[in-house]
């Protein structure tokens, strides 16, 4: 049964993804390490960490379009997930610390000493071991989402009052963790990070491995995302998104079906968080800031909502234009990435994924036209049916 | 209460802060240097110099023996500081106090403030201004300048905290028989602020000569507090607590806990009911500032979200760039300020009023070109609205920041808008007063429009069933336009009023996107009641946890109770009722 699941999920396209990624995880850090640094083939090291970074939002961005583009709810809050996955990873790395910070307690972090604390909350227990730090990048986010979920979606909470209630939770997440009494390091948050695993978070083979586990771990959500929505559960989905009273009507409990939803796109998030941390050495609260959140809404936008390629295409190119304006003309990128949001949601509402496949799918119907003309006698019936496809 | 080792004991740290807050701002007034201020560390060095200021003290009374003031000659007193040390300085400072004559006042505050100096060809004593190298000196009591000195022709005469504390109860003497009323009143304020015996007898000379009504009964009050630190009989003192527990407000329960310790054991009664009397009247003081400080903050929400109101609530569409409508209607105000500034300085106390019906003009427009550009593509989709106008948001936010630059622009309060009254034990400024009065108006004005005018009429008729308004001969997309450009407009006077209050930067109007959808969703969508209570509750709710929890974990809180109370009612408090409200 789990096989069919998956098999399913294999469609053509998804196929070919996943084959890209894996390709990309082995080939880039490849590139990285075992090419000389004057060869034409080098990819530099920051470059492997910027790709690492924007597969991470592309992850972040498939989990968005996961509950967006298939169940219907904007959620403007996914950069908390994201965020507090970040928060559990940033943690365990805090932990590998040990006696190498700056006040050099072999227990408590840094932060923790200057604030005079005396012993390590009982929240931060267990993050010194890696199996538990990792848990909890899926168990903090998921279970946030599934108490918000359960109440959100029972009570039939939906639509924009939902985004608006999602807004307001990240919001809530980013004063909370701004404050220096909740242990997470306040205002800088978590850094100087020392090592994962035993290797040093700053060589150059570590952020290769890193780099490669973004690409698998992109991969393989694509993979789950895809079997779960061409799965029986995933037609309900798309009925819970295009109208919900119906299937509700249909006896079909909607709650749920929405509740699961969130809370696997919300793990994927946290996941998206954990590898996004040591890549970039530091998680604060400023990745709970609501516009964060929104920015991914726009990612998945661009790229194509309701497609699983659309938004890890979205996020990629988003994020390359970020850079690339922000060296170049940082005076301009607010106006694109403003400009971005309106004339994606005015002239591309599928995103560009969506409208290249609406286009192929156009194309595909005028030539079976076409041969239709050519051939009225023979050929009309197989070209009807090709049509009405 | 404690023992009378520590000379204010019971005082909890709100008071003893209040106490500390006037007390520098008294001294501020009294030109008084920041580092010359009175620090609770302080505390102790003037405990072990209580000795000498007793005999300051007896100096003060001696001279007072006599009953009319001596004007005797206070050059020689001011001249025999240049050699003298600090006990020697303190004795003297009592002689010239004694003199009674006001003309020493500036050569006090420039000994306090360090600016005294003696030369030394001739140990005369001078106030002593820094003038190109050298100094200027001035005669420390015609005022007249004594011409230049090198700088190593001059010494400063040093001073200490105990030094400075006792050249204010010098002054606040001196300054209590000043011919000018307003003098006395801030005199007789000080001595009420921080007391001591040694005024004692100066304050009820002067209260003997005082004639002004208003003067006389602070005075009273002043003598009151002083009554009780020195050795006066039991009854005077007893009338003393009686008039003090009249006073009321935080600094008579400091005044009376600190000497709680050191009171008679027959008044222990009478102060303990007193303290309780103005412990209970504070609380219920407190509440009411509490209360007021909630709906000010309330109708700051009110202002922020009561465009928002009209473009979510009425047309549904979710405008993430109403933040930046306020923010535009702030730059706005700083614009018009500017132009005052240069053109016509005299109409500064208008600038508010003419800026106004600009930023409403300005937003308007901004908000009917969103509209026809936007938002019109749009109508049915409300979660790309979002997403558009937050597109739009970026690109305002942009624009004033490549126009302004990034950092918060000055926009100055006109006269009307400075400055606080007393209602009792509370303190009212003027500015919240008038921007709860201005949040009330416009609301006012706004249901007015909906419920009278032609306009709103047909504005009700659009959002209530588009088609058949349609089929009526309205122009739809106008009405349209038109409430978006009205939504807008109100967020840019809510910019005007903000703009007295908050940081007018690019970033002005996110801190609020959020707060002004919490409210309108809150109160209840499409309902301009509903949020005008969501707002004030809202706002006094968030002050109510204030004090108790902090501002930020309050802030928290307040969102955390909304989400809740949206799984409760998702339509909000006032929800519009019938089938028509489920898509």
């Amino acid at each position: 049964m789990i096989s069919g699941f998956v098999f399913r999920a294999l469609e053509g396209k998804i196929v070919v993804a996943i084959a890209i990624l894996l390709v990309i995880a082995i080939l880039v850090p490849a590139l990285n390490l075992l090419t000389p640094p004057d060869s034409a083939l080098h990819i530099p090291t920051y470059a492997v960490s910027l790709f690492g970074k924007y597969l991470c939002y592309a992850l972040l961005a498939l989990a968005l379009d996961l509950v967006w583009g298939y169940c219907g709810i904007l959620s403007l809050g996914h950069g908390a997930f994201f965020a507090l996955g970040g928060y559990a990873m940033g943690m365990y790395l805090m932990r590998q610390i040990g006696s190498r910070g700056v006040y050099g307690n072999p227990v408590l972090p840094d932060f923790m000493v200057f604030l005079n604390w005396k012993e390590l909350p009982w929240f931060w227990h267990g993050f010194d071991w890696f199996v538990f730090a990792m848990a909890m990048v899926l168990v903090v986010p998921g279970l946030l989402a599934f108490i918000f979920g359960w109440f959100a979606f029972r009570s039939r909470v939906n639509g924009v009052y939902l985004s608006i209630i999602t807004q307001a939770m990240t919001y809530a997440l980013l004063l909370a963790f701004f404050r220096n009494d909740m242990g997470f390091g306040g205002n800088n948050g978590l850094t100087d990070f020392k090592d994962i695993l035993g290797f040093p978070v700053q060589a150059d083979g570590t952020r290769a491995v890193l780099f490669a586990m973004s690409a698998i771990m992109l991969a393989f959500c694509l993979l789950i995302a895809s079997a779960i929505v061409r799965s029986k559960f995933g037609k309900v989905l798309v009925g819970v998104r295009d109208a919900e009273s119906r299937v509700r009507f249909l006896g079909f409990r909607v709650e749920n079906i929405k509740l699961f939803t969130f809370v696997v796109s919300a793990m994927m998030a946290g996941i998206a968080g954990a590898l996004f941390v040591p890549q970039v050495g530091i998680i604060n609260p400023g990745e709970f800031a609501p516009a964060n959140s929104i920015e991914v809404v726009v990612w998945t936008a661009v790229g194509g909502r309701g497609t699983l390629i659309g938004p890890i295409i979205g996020a990629v190119l988003v994020n390359a234009g970020k850079s690339f304006f922000t060296g170049a003309f940082p005076e301009i990128w607010l106006y694109a990435l403003g400009g971005l949001f309106i004339a994606v949601t005015l002239f591309l509402p599928k995103g560009i994924v969506g409208t290249v496949q609406h286009g192929l799918k156009a194309r595909k119907a005028m030539k079976a036209a076409v041969e239709a003309e050519k051939g009225r006698d023979e050929a009309a019936p197989v070209a009807q049916a090709q049509a009405a496809e | 209460m404690g023992p009378r080792s520590d000379p204010l004991p019971a005082l909890n740290e709100v008071g003893e802060r209040e106490l500390r807050r006037r007390r520098q701002s008294f001294f501020r007034s009294q030109g008084f240097r920041r580092g010359g201020t009175f620090r609770p560390a302080d505390r102790g060095e003037i405990m072990t110099l209580k000795s000498l200021l007793q005999a300051f003290l007896a100096c003060l009374i001696l001279s007072f023996a006599a009953p009319s003031f001596a004007q005797s000659d206070p050059k020689p007193l001011i001249d025999a500081l240049a050699k003298a040390d600090f006990n020697e300085a303190e004795k003297l400072l009592g002689q010239i106090a004694a003199s009674g004559d006001a003309r020493v006042v500036p050569a006090l505050n420039a000994f306090a403030e360090g600016d005294l100096y003696f030369r030394k060809s001739d140990n005369l004593v001078f106030i002593a201004k820094t003038a190109g190298s050298g100094f200027e000196l001035i005669d420390p009591l015609t005022g007249a300048s004594a011409g230049q000195a090198a700088k190593n022709a001059v010494t400063k005469i040093k001073v200490n905290n105990n030094l400075r504390r006792v050249i204010r109860s010098a002054m606040g003497g001196l300054t209590l028989l000043s011919a000018d009323r307003a003098v006395r009143l801030q005199a007789a304020d000080a001595v009420l602020r921080s007391p001591s015996p040694e005024n004692l007898d100066l304050v009820e000379a002067a209260l003997a000569k005082e004639t002004d009504k208003e003067v006389k009964a602070r005075m009273e009050e002043a003598r009151a507090v002083s009554v009780l630190s020195s050795d006066r009989s039991i009854d005077e003192k007893r009338g003393a607590i009686e008039t003090i527990k009249n006073l009321g407000g935080r600094n008579s329960l400091g005044i009376l806990n600190s000497v709680s310790g050191s009171i008679d054991a027959g008044l222990k009664g009478d102060l303990d009911a007193a303290i309780a009397a103005i412990e209970s009247e504070q609380q219920l003081w407190d509440m009411a500032q509490n209360v007021w400080y909630g709906l000010s903050l309330g109708s700051v929400l009110l202002l922020a979200a009561i465009g928002l109101a009209i473009t979510f609530g009425v047309m549904g569409i979710i405008n993430m760039a109403h933040g930046e409508m306020v923010m535009l209607g702030a730059y706005s105000t700083f614009v018009v300020q500017d132009v005052i500034r240069d053109n016509a300085p005299n109409l500064f106390d208008w600038s508010l009023a003419i800026a106004l019906p600009v930023a409403f003009l300005v937003t308007g427009a901004v908000g009917l070109v969103i509209e026809r550009g936007v938002i019109r593509f749009l109508y049915g989709r409300p979660l790309e609205t979002l997403l558009a106008t937050w597109g739009v948001s970026l690109i305002l936010q942009q624009t004033i920041r490549s126009i302004f630059g990034p950092t918060n622009q000055e926009v100055g309060n006109p006269s009307w808008m400075s400055g606080s009254f007393p209602v009792g034990g509370m303190t009212i400024t003027w500015n919240r007063m008038w921007i709860i009065l201005f949040s009330m108006s416009i609301f006012v004005a706004l249901l007015v429009l909906l419920k009278k005018s032609a306009f709103g009429l047909n504005m009700r008729a659009v959002t209530q069933n588009r088609r058949m308004a349609s089929s009526m001969g309205i122009k739809t997309p106008w009405v349209d336009a038109f409430t978006f450009a009205l939504g807008s407009g109100i967020a840019g006077i809510a910019g005007v009023a903000l703009s007295q209050i908050d940081n007018v930067s690019p970033n002005l109007g996110q801190s609020y996107i959020i707060d002004s959808f919490m409210v309108v969703v809150f109160g209840g969508v499409g309902n301009l009641w509903g949020t005008l209570v969501g707002a004030l509750s809202l706002g006094v709710l968030n002050k109510f946890l204030e004090p108790s929890v902090g501002a930020v974990l309050g802030k928290i809180l307040v969102l955390v109770l909304i989400i809740l109370f949206i799984q409760k009612r998702p339509r909000g408090l006032f929800a519009l009722k019938g089938r028509a409200v489920e898509a």
